[in-house]
């Protein structure tokens, strides 16, 4: 294994835009972590407050619904790593709750109670999200992952030992890192920045993580679901990579008021963040239309306290860099489609699968990117204010005109910087929306993603009388297409995306420049690589053949959105 | 109601037709106001007599015609100009309008944004995505994003005269609904809240192609069953073009929906009603739209609907019915016949 530096000088890494990582705003916050997690408290404290407030609820109404909601919780869905006090915790929470009855008639005393009870819960939950940054692990991560993507290349590309430990093929003719990359740089010396990437697979937040170390930008903190530290060895990576924990069993408004001013406070110290705000993988393999606005809303909030406290030199403005992934094929596709129709199709769908993900798998998908010559591209977008508008190099918010637009006034209303719960909302659901928009035209479309498309909208087209779940049944003998009607179709859709194109709409790799019938030798041949049997294949007889709807439906569905449909006739 | 004392600045009025003269007059009641005439001239005689038709200028009314004086001492502005002028006063005022303003509009119109050499009148095509209220055309076109629209059964007339009636304010933001509120209520005004934006200015832009209709039906002399017929039936209509553009089914049952529909159905003042009225008496749409110095908004809405009705596949009988009266001279019997033959869904289902 190679140091840094030598990744550097071969191109494999940037030069850290930070020199000295113990400067890296993640390393500073950790230095400090105990006054930091007491902000967090208080500040959830105050958001617990508010939101009862809003709810025409009580403080000891909300402590209530949430002990009886982690008292099922811890009955019916325990975990490997779920603390072994926690019953003792939430049972002693209870006998609190029924003390504080008897001296209700007493507001200061009773005040004093359930302060007491909600910090108590508070602070649990804080410490249990928290996690920790250790430069040492970071630095060996970041050579790690090089060095282990670049043997399994060589060790699948070629053949003799000499290939394997050469390291001739290099990681970056795989995996492609486009756009904004150098403004990205440029902003992370500035302000604060808030990567927001569509999501497909468990991979992603492995590839995601290790571009951006790539591009030699400070470290960025992380939500990863706790189920993954049931694994010991991965929690203690992640725990050192400063990765927080997030447990999707805990939806009761005090879990998540103390998520959200985790990441609030977080970002308001300047350490880079990476949201999926999807909030999961995208079942169906369509781009993310409807994104979570919790997390969302505390970069608005994160914004208005910069805005509201002492600025601070590093972490004055936040800059939304959205992030588009391109696969030819999904790891996780089979089971994921599977989900996607068991919820949407109900009684209109049944099957036998469930989801299988280990780490076989993923070496398996890694070992297929590399030894069949399949692209991966990471688009990264035009960066953004939290309101949307894009900015420039020094960090200014431009608009249409190209004036530069003072986003604090955002927050105004006659002269003074007012905090409006129901205002941010407002800007969370805009941010959302731009952000939706901005990953169709971030997107870069595949030839995989053109035929599959081309393909299914024809099984479609031919049976018109069917729904979708009846189509996905559709009998193997009619799962047959023409060579010729199916490249005229390629061609007036490809036609199209041209266009889109040039309006700045989606973006096309070098592979889609090519004539309609090498971009469907290509796309047949990328499509699904990884699956077993062939999504689409080309008959003895010249016909093209699916042996499977639902993986086709779900490549397919990446280019739904864009309004393609009426030219597949 | 003013907790901050700093809410008590000037508020804004864009337009001084007879609506803007009409809003001025209104926040005057409560506020400073600056009111913006376009023209220097038409300011000029403003500030020199203080009337216009037959009302007088509230005192509190101060008159210009420099936007950049408007956006400096006003955040809260009311622009209440005629739909084909929007995008132009847009257009003069966003070099000066900032992140902190908040915009309240009355214009009762859609934006199209038209590929080079279409013309609206004779599109197949339109998608919806092409289509923008005016709350849509600002944030588009400024960077406010604070935006609101203000609709309800709203004669200018009526109001000059200080006779009662009611309005909704409606805006995404709670803050933008409160301040119009505080600004534009009166003894003889009320003012409702709403967050369907979408919805309530789409109920006052479908309306006017009711008020066409209505037009038609009292030129040709006919009486309250079929204006009630039509009422109904129309407003279900307008809800089901409303639904695919975003706009829900409330909006519809309020002030600005049914209120202002029955309010322009039965008033001959309005330009959408003449239309119809002329028409029906006998004039061509192009005689009548030549004669009169503003277009009627109702004729492109009808346009505009019919070419979104085509493209997303939504019914809407009446407007095609005016379509074909309207644009392809189609006799008018014929068309009240066809409308008596649509094979209408259950009464009362309004989707």
């Amino acid at each position: 294994m190679e140091s840094v530096q030598h990744y550097i000088t071969e191109g494999i890494l940037y030069e850290p835009t930070v020199p000295n990582i113990y400067n890296w705003p993640i390393a500073r916050l950790f230095r400090s972590k105990d006054r930091f997690l007491k902000e967090v408290i208080d500040e959830t404290m105050e958001a617990v407050a508010q939101f009862a407030q809003r709810q025409n609820s009580s403080i000891e109404q909300l402590v209530a619904k949430t002990m009886y909601r982690e008292r099922i919780r811890m009955k019916e869905d325990p975990w490997k790593v779920d603390p072994k006090d926690e019953i003792k915790f939430w049972r002693n929470i209870k006998k609190k709750l029924v003390a504080i009855d008897r001296i209700e008639n007493d507001p200061t005393a009773y005040e004093k109670d359930v302060h007491n009870l909600l910090y108590s819960i508070v602070s649990r939950y804080a410490n249990e999200i928290v996690s920790t940054f250790k430069p040492g692990t970071y630095q060996f991560a970041k050579r790690f992952l090089p060095f282990f993507f670049s043997t399994l290349l060589n060790a699948s590309a070629g053949k003799t030992i000499r290939s394997i430990i050469s390291h001739k093929v290099k990681m970056q003719e795989r995996i492609h890192l486009m756009g904004e990359t150098d403004m990205l740089r440029e902003l992370s010396r500035i302000g604060t920045v808030v990567v927001v990437p569509t999501h497909l697979s468990n991979l992603d937040s492995i590839l995601v993580g290790w571009s951006l170390s790539a591009l030699g930008l400070p470290a960025f903190t992380y939500g990863a679901g706790l189920n993954l530290y049931n694994n010991k060895i991965l929690a203690r990576f992640m725990t050192r990579l400063g990765a927080y924990t997030v447990d999707r069993r805990k939806r009761n408004p005090i879990y998540r008021s103390t998520l959200d001013s985790y990441a609030t406070r977080a970002t308001i110290e300047g350490v880079n963040h990476i949201f999926f705000p999807g909030g999961t993988r995208s079942r169906s393999g369509e781009i993310e239309k409807n994104l979570k606005q919790g997390l969302l809303s505390t970069v608005i909030e994160a914004q208005r306290q910069n805005f509201a406290g002492e600025p601070r030199a590093q972490s004055e403005k936040i800059f939304i860099v959205p992030l588009v992934m391109s696969y030819h094929f999904t790891l996780e596709a089979k089971s994921l489609i599977n989900q996607y129709l068991n919820r949407t199709g109900q009684e209109q769908y049944y099957t036998l699968d469930k989801e299988s993900s280990d780490l076989v798998k993923i070496f398996q998908f890694i070992w297929t990117t590399f030894s069949k010559s399949s692209d991966i591209y990471l688009s990264y977008g035009k960066p953004m204010d939290v309101f949307g508008n894009f900015v420039d190099q020094e960090g200014n918010s431009i608009d249409r005109n190209g004036n530069t637009i003072e986003i604090k006034e955002y927050f105004m209303s006659n002269g003074e910087l007012t905090k409006d719960h129901q205002r941010d909302d407002q800007y969370t659901k805009m941010l959302a929306d731009k952000i939706v928009e901005r990953y169709h035209a971030e997107n870069y479309v595949f030839s995989s993603h053109l035929v599959a498309f081309v393909a299914f909208q024809m099984f479609k087209k031919n049976r018109k009388d069917l729904n979708l779940y009846s189509l996905l049944r559709l009998p193997e003998e009619e799962r047959y297409l023409e060579v010729a009607p199916f490249l005229a179709c390629i061609e007036a859709v490809h036609n199209r995306l041209k266009e889109l194109n040039q309006e700045e709409k989606v973006n096309l790799p070098s592979h889609l420049r090519n004539e309609p019938s090498t971009i469907m030798e290509h796309g047949l041949k990328n499509l699904g690589l990884y699956h077993t049997k062939r999504v689409l294949k080309l008959t003895k007889d010249g016909r093209l053949f699916t042996d499977n709807m639902n993986i086709l439906y779900y490549y397919h569905n990446r280019l739904v959105g864009y309004e393609l449909e009426s030219l597949v006739k | 109601m003013n907790s901050n004392p700093l809410s008590n600045k000037k508020v804004g009025v864009i337009g001084a037709g007879s609506f803007g003269t009409v809003f001025a007059n209104l926040l005057a009641q409560n506020r400073s106001v600056v009111l913006y005439a376009r023209r220097t001239e038409e300011a000029e005689r403003l500030e020199r007599e203080r009337t216009y038709k037959t009302w007088r200028l509230h005192d509190q009314v101060e008159i210009t015609s420099d936007p950049e004086y408007l956006a400096g001492a006003c955040e809260l502005i009311f622009p209440v100009v005629p739909a084909q002028a929007f995008p132009g006063m847009l257009q003069t005022f966003s070099p000066y309008l900032k992140p902190y303003h908040r915009l309240l509009h009355a214009t009762k119109g859609l934006h199209v944004v038209l590929n080079e050499g279409e013309e609206l009148s004779q599109l197949k095509k339109l998608r919806k995505e092409q289509v923008l209220t005016m709350s849509e055309l600002i944030k588009q076109e400024t960077t406010v994003l604070r935006v609101g629209c203000v609709a309800g059964p709203n004669l200018a007339s009526e109001i000059a005269e200080g006779q009662p009636a009611a309005t909704v304010v409606a805006s995404p933001f709670d803050e933008v609904i409160r301040e119009g509120q505080q600004a534009l209520r009166s003894t003889n005004f009320r003012v409702h809240g709403a967050h369907d934006i979408i919805g309530i200015e789409l109920a006052g832009v479908l309306k006017n192609i009711m008020a066409i209709a209505a037009g038609i039906l009292d030129g040709l002399g006919l009486g309250e069953n079929t204006k009630a017929m039509l009422i109904t039936r129309g407003l279900a209509e307008m809800v089901n073009i409303a639904k695919p553009l975003g706009g829900e089914v409330n909006a519809f049952l309020g002030l600005a929906g049914i209120g202002d529909l029955i309010a322009t159905c039965s008033s001959p003042a309005s330009r959408n009603y003449t239309v119809g009225y002329r028409v029906a008496k006998g004039e061509s749409t192009q005689e009548v739209i030549k004669s009169m110095d503003e277009v009627a908004e109702g004729v492109r809405t009808i346009a505009i609907v019919r070419a979104l009705a085509q493209t997303h596949k939504f019914s809407a009988p009446i407007s095609l019915a005016l379509y074909k009266i309207l644009f392809d001279e189609y006799d008018i019997q014929k068309g009240i016949r066809l409308l008596m033959e649509f094979p209408y869904r259950e009464d009362g289902e309004l989707v």
